[in-house]
């Protein structure tokens, strides 16, 4: 039976991982599985319970959060805490969500399509330079990005346009590691012959890419995005530095001025926490949601 | 590279096949239309990436100087290297890179050890299982930094955090804000953040390990942990080594977590990493020229860190 198995692996090895590795499990006896599983719920406690606390914390108010025990519910505070969040300064707090949502979306989508461009191009056309071309967006996906948020605050000084949308919404634009996975998904998606065709049907390159290259490439178009997407709602130097007027400001640089005041003013603390909790919950839910698309997208980028 | 290797014998073959074709099918993949669709990439890249770093290349070169009493108005001039020297003499800038390369020496193996630990682990689970561990351990990565600082600096702060108050009674009063404890507890911020996208890419790449070469290893005699240590590891150091990079770039960007946390706590400066420093020479200093010179130092030592871990990782496949 192993045998049979073990040629039938070799032929069509994607398919079988699994079932083999059940049995590979079950041969390492119950003592090591428990230990196994121990290990892992022990880790997994570490990376969960912080945000548990965060649930909990936003049940209370000021002074339950520090009169209760952690993991307890205090008096059911979370209403009115969500209620001071959203009333805050003339409900700010949502523009801050709307902005998020905007410099992410506008980032993921347009940012991304024109990644998904750029490394199309670079996996399906033969051009001059073409390597050089693609050194340059290796070197982007090196540089660090805090290490430019201030240049691109100097310059943006320059053009007056600091404290506005665009000093954020253009550099987020600017996705190099998003090149070179479009490059790897156009590779993977995309077959040549089936350009070939529609080039012999008389499509042109551009009407090829939107009709065919794309929608094959739909889901490395979705990671890209979704990766984006997040870089951006989690990004806090550039906005920080970027903006000044606080109808402008992204929730997460919104919190950190709101956790400022919270240092004189107690009060203020369970609205950190709260606006905390409620920031993280678009994230969460698009993560659960589209799970598919993150581990493929973290599969091209490393293994490659 | 690879996908290059695999798309060139692909146009050969065509070339070869539909030969009559042949000048049509150039028409479409030419450099003008490779151009239409880099254009866009690279004129984003060029006015958020090249003309900010260049700029601020320039603008180091030169110094405001103020006449007489400070009165009156500036005078820009040419200063040569001298912002350089000032920001490299400067004690806090320097005390800060000593404070980020302790960060990396506890950061790293931390976080990285961690990931591989817990790969490996998941690896061997139940596979019912694996899909729920996998979720959950991807979680915190859906938290943006900032709120993972200030959750973090709440379960650090006595009064609120559970952990001080199951250390107290245990016995053991930690302060995880002093001087002392500050470095470890914005260590396992990071390690919190990273690990568990981390375990994530290196599970991707342990279950490309080819499981005949497990079975045979297991046929002869090896244990799990000797199976890990000896076949399953060797097989994953490209994707190791990816994760080193990144994570070596990682570093060098802290900035969200102190800045966050200085706020809790008066053991965190406003100088704290390189980064912070820079931030404050343009905000609180006023000294633009200063800030440039430093983000042009940090963006060097970024490049200077890359290249060496490209070329250590590289060296070791080989």
């Amino acid at each position: 039976m192993s045998t049979s198995t073990m040629s039938r692996a070799s032929t069509s090895a994607p398919a079988l991982p699994p079932r083999r590795r059940r049995s590979a499990a079950r041969a390492g006896g119950f003592g090591s599985t428990f230990t196994v599983n121990a290990l892992l719920i022990l880790g997994c406690a570490y990376m969960v319970l912080p945000v548990v606390w965060l649930f909990f914390a936003s049940t209370k108010n000021t002074a339950d959060l520090y009169g209760t025990p952690a993991y307890a519910l205090g008096e059911p505070a979370f209403l009115d805490n969500v209620m001071a969040v959203l009333n805050q300064d003339g409900g700010v707090f949502l523009q801050w969500m709307a902005n998020s949502m905007f410099y992410a979306a506008f980032g993921a989508v347009l940012g991304g399509l024109i990644s998904v461009m750029a490394g199309y191009a670079f996996d399906k056309f033969q051009f001059r330079g073409k390597d050089s071309f693609f050194g340059i967006v290796l070197v982007g996906v090196l540089i660090p990005n805090t290490a430019t948020v201030l240049p691109m605050y100097l310059l943006a000084s320059v053009f007056g346009i600091t404290n506005t949308i665009w000093a954020v919404l253009i550099p987020v634009l600017c996705n190099p590691f998003g090149v070179y996975l479009a490059r790897v998904y156009s590779a993977a998606y995309v077959p040549a012959e089936t350009l070939e065709a529609a080039r012999v049907d008389g499509a042109g390159p551009i009407r090829s890419f939107f009709s065919l290259g794309l929608p094959m490439m739909m889901p490395g178009y979705i990671t890209i995005a979704l990766f984006q997407f997040v870089g951006v709602w989690n990004n806090f130097m550039l906005p920080l530095v970027m903006l000044q007027d606080q109808k402008l400001l992204p929730v997460s640089v919104g919190i950190s001025i709101w956790q400022g005041y919270s240092v004189p003013q107690p009060e203020f603390t369970p609205m950190v926490i709260t606006g905390s909790l409620l920031s993280i919950i678009p994230l969460l839910v698009a993560f659960i949601m589209l799970q598919r698309f993150w581990k493929s997208g973290l599969t091209a980028g490393s293994v490659k | 590279m690879l996908t290059q290797a695999s798309t060139k014998p692909s146009t050969a073959v065509q070339s070869a096949t539909r030969a009559p074709r042949r000048p049509r099918a150039m028409s479409g993949t030419g450099g003008r239309t490779a151009a239409l669709f880099l254009t866009p990439f690279f004129t984003i890249f060029a006015l958020a990436m090249v003309a900010p770093v260049v700029y601020a290349m320039v603008l180091s070169f030169f110094a405001q100087q103020k006449s007489g009493l400070g009165f009156g108005e500036a005078k820009t001039s040419f200063v040569g290297l001298e912002n350089y020297l000032q920001v490299l003499q400067s004690e806090t800038f320097v005390g800060g890179i000593g404070r980020l390369a302790l960060y990396c020496l506890l950061y790293i193996p931390c976080m990285v050890g961690g990931a591989l630990a817990f790969a490996l682990l998941l690896d061997a689970a139940v596979t019912r299982a694996r899909k729920l561990f996998q979720l959950l351990v991807f979680l915190p990565h859906a938290v943006p930094g900032v709120i993972a600082a200030l959750i973090w600096a709440y379960l650090y702060t006595p009064g609120v955090s559970p952990i001080v108050s199951v250390l107290q009674t245990g016995g053991i009063s930690l302060n995880f804000l002093d001087n002392q404890m500050i470095l470890p507890s914005i260590v396992n911020i990071a390690v919190w953040e990273w690990t568990g996208y981390n375990v994530i890419v290196l599970f991707t790449a342990l279950q490309a390990v080819p499981r005949d070469v497990l079975e045979a290893a297991r046929v002869d005699g090896a244990g799990e942990i000797r199976a890990a240590v000896s076949i399953k590891l060797p097989l994953i150091l490209p994707a190791l080594s990816v994760i080193m990079l990144f994570t070596v770039i990682g570093t060098l960007q802290l900035f969200t977590e102190p800045s966050i946390i200085s706020k809790a706590t008066a053991s965190v400066t406003s100088t704290w990493v390189p980064n912070m420093w820079a931030y404050d020479a343009a905000f609180n200093r006023h000294n633009l020229n200063q800030a440039a010179a430093a983000s042009i130092i940090i963006a060097l030592m970024a490049a200077v860190l890359s290249w060496a871990v490209t070329r250590f990782s590289s060296r070791n496949k080989a």
